[in-house]
């Protein structure tokens, strides 16, 4: 066996023999620790003339065992060591720095209730200040007093524009499908199928495109918006900004929001257009409708109002995505694990805020009649 | 304004995060000239001084006076008008790494002169050329080394021809050339420009090159051990703290 005791009247003897790479008997271990804590000890002695290689599981060892014998008061003696290991376990005993306690503070169950309140009414001030100072900045837009740099606006547009429309349209068309082929089951029973033409041309137009397109745009380009900003913040780059005294509203959210905003709707009326195609598709080739008649009865079905509320919520969710990438992006923390999560918040709170701004839209379009 | 006219000046500062007290009712006096060193060990506080004379922390008590207006309590514009004075080389250079040298450069003068583009491409070919870098304008940061950036964000701090700059922790992660060299130009500037330098660091070598004041933070304490030249705290330490720290003493 590499590890040998015995105990020598109140001296415990720890013979170390042979190789100890790799060591991990934790039978032993535990044998070893347990003699430790016999109260007939009062002294060990471990003794490395036979030792040949090792490696830090044995250091990992016997620093155990100091530990042990420091608690209950045993006297450590090392026999024939090898001076590297000697260096490395005063190394390891060595204390820099004691850690400072850290205080926990447990609120009491009330306390700890006005605790998250006033941390939810912070975030909820904190948010608000962005969103006014990005009004802010597109009234110095308006006026041209904005510093924004053309090529940044340029870039972010590049981003969100034609790089999009791949993702958009497959994922569109594939909408269009389901709505159609969901339709059909039910219409097909009172021969109505060839209604499935209005369903998806309506559902697509008023609040599926723009919803799908919302959908793709928070986890493309939000997530984008504030890993990049948040890599800004990590470098540095946020802070020199703002001591040149430069407004990173205007610098950074700026030319996101206009370039977001602006395309947002033009991808939703390509994801309306691809919609349509695709419940065409299940109609033509499932339903036997004619490819024209499909034409005639989505044609028919369009209407300028509903082709506008879809636009209008296009254009909200555009604010909103480009709103909560930029805000999780600059209220990032200083290290790379804090913009994968910034990323998430902001794509998730864009999808979060768009349900709500739905809802809303929906509410009161219903009470005006539209 | 003589070499000993006071240019920043922090009273009784104290700067805490929540509960915990970094700094406590700190006073020191930077003049017109120095080379002022904010030395002491990791966790003493020195970057967030920094950040709090830079004004991108709020401080808890105490007030910051720089070239005799109240910085601290100062409103927007005003703090602007007395940054503008002031250029700040961080830690990783900070370049905005979507531009190249020349636009990061650019970009201050952009903003606050109304130069001509031919006068601003001028000053962006003369500010790289006092670094060391002619001919790297149209270089992107990812395109250099970390010596060379440290240099163009000297360069960009530089750029609106600035009475104080802010450095960072200049000599992090250089070589011992690249790091005499950029204490070389740090001097220069100084001596040439007659710019106030503020220099954060725990560098033993920079501190005694290029110091002519400094001031050591005590993490113990949460307040400034001793203040002085480097060279002479080091021939007469006020105290242990310095002592052991100024000749690496460790036991």
């Amino acid at each position: 066996m590499q590890l040998k005791y015995n105990i020598n009247k109140d001296t415990l003897d720890i013979i170390l023999n042979g190789n100890f790479l790799d060591f991990d008997d934790n039978q032993i271990k535990q044998k070893l620790l347990q003699q430790t804590k016999n109260r007939q000890i009062s002294r060990i002695v471990i003794n490395a003339a036979q030792l040949q290689n090792w490696d830090s599981t044995l250091l990992a060892l016997i620093l155990e065992l100091i530990k042990t014998a420091n608690y209950n008061n045993i006297a450590i003696e090392y026999a024939d060591f090898p001076e590297n290991i000697s260096k490395l376990i005063e190394l390891a005993l060595a204390v820099d720095r004691k850690p400072e306690i850290k205080k926990e503070i447990s609120l009491p169950f009330i306390e700890s209730i006005g605790a998250s309140g006033l941390a939810v009414a912070q975030s909820i001030i904190k948010g608000w200040k962005f969103v006014r100072h990005t009004f802010i900045s597109i009234g110095h837009f308006i006026n041209g007093s904005a510093v924004m740099r053309p090529v940044y606006f340029m870039f972010a547009l590049e981003d969100c524009s034609y790089k999009a429309v791949g993702i958009v349209s497959l994922v569109s068309f594939m909408v269009g499908l389901i709505l159609a082929f969901v339709g059909a089951i039910q219409l097909k029973t009172f021969g109505a199928q060839i209604y499935v033409a209005s369903l998806v041309a309506i559902g697509m137009t008023r609040i599926m495109g723009a919803i799908m397109v919302g959908i793709i745009m928070a986890g493309r380009t939000g997530a984008s918006y504030a890993a990049t900003i948040g890599t800004m913040q990590v470098n540095e780059e946020i802070d020199a900004l703002k001591t040149m005294g430069i407004s990173t509203q205007d610098f950074l959210v700026l030319p996101r929001i206009m370039a977001l905003t602006l395309t947002i709707p033009l991808l939703t009326i390509l994801a309306n257009f691809m919609g349509i195609l695709g419940g065409a598709t299940v109609g033509v080739v499932m339903l036997d409708i004619s490819a024209a008649e499909y034409w005639t009865y989505s044609i028919d079905a369009l209407n300028m109002k509903n082709f506008l509320v879809g636009l209008f919520h296009a254009l909200v969710f555009g604010i909103i995505i480009s709103l909560c990438g930029c805000y999780y992006g600059i209220n990032c923390g200083r290290n790379a694990d804090s913009v994968g999560k910034a990323t998430t918040q902001a794509v998730v709170s864009s999808i979060v805020w768009m349900i709500v701004a739905t809802g809303i839209i929906t509410l009161i379009f219903e009470v005006l009649g539209i | 304004m003589t070499k000993n006219t006071p240019l920043i000046e922090v009273q009784n500062l104290t700067i805490a995060y929540d509960d915990f007290v970094l700094l406590k009712n700190i006073s020191f006096t930077i003049y017109k000239n120095d080379i002022f060193i904010i030395m002491g060990g990791s966790g003493c506080g020195k970057s967030s001084l920094l950040r709090v004379l830079t004004g991108l922390t709020p401080i808890t008590e105490g007030k910051i006076i720089i070239n005799g207006t109240d910085f601290t309590h100062a409103n927007a514009q005003t703090r602007n008008e007395i940054m503008r004075s002031c250029g700040i080389l961080y830690q990783s250079g900070a370049l905005f790494s979507s531009m190249t040298l020349a636009e990061n450069i650019a970009l201050p003068l952009q903003q606050y002169t109304n130069y001509s583009s031919n006068l601003i491409h001028e000053l962006v070919e003369l500010k790289l050329a006092l670094v060391g870098l002619a001919g790297f304008g149209d270089f992107y940061p990812s395109e250099i080394s970390g010596g060379m950036k440290k240099r163009a964000g000297l360069a960009r701090a530089l750029a609106l021809d600035p009475e104080i700059v802010y450095f960072d922790e200049p000599s992090a992660g250089l070589d011992p050339i690249s790091s005499k060299l950029l204490d070389n130009l740090i001097t220069d500037i100084n001596q040439s420009l007659g710019t106030t330098i503020v220099v954060v660091t725990h560098e033993l070598s920079s501190i005694f090159d290029i110091g002519t004041n400094s001031i050591f933070l005590n993490a113990a304490t949460k307040g400034i051990s001793g203040t002085g030249n480097p060279k002479e705290l080091l021939a007469n330490p006020p105290n242990e703290d310095i002592r052991k720290f100024l000749t690496r003493e460790v036991k």
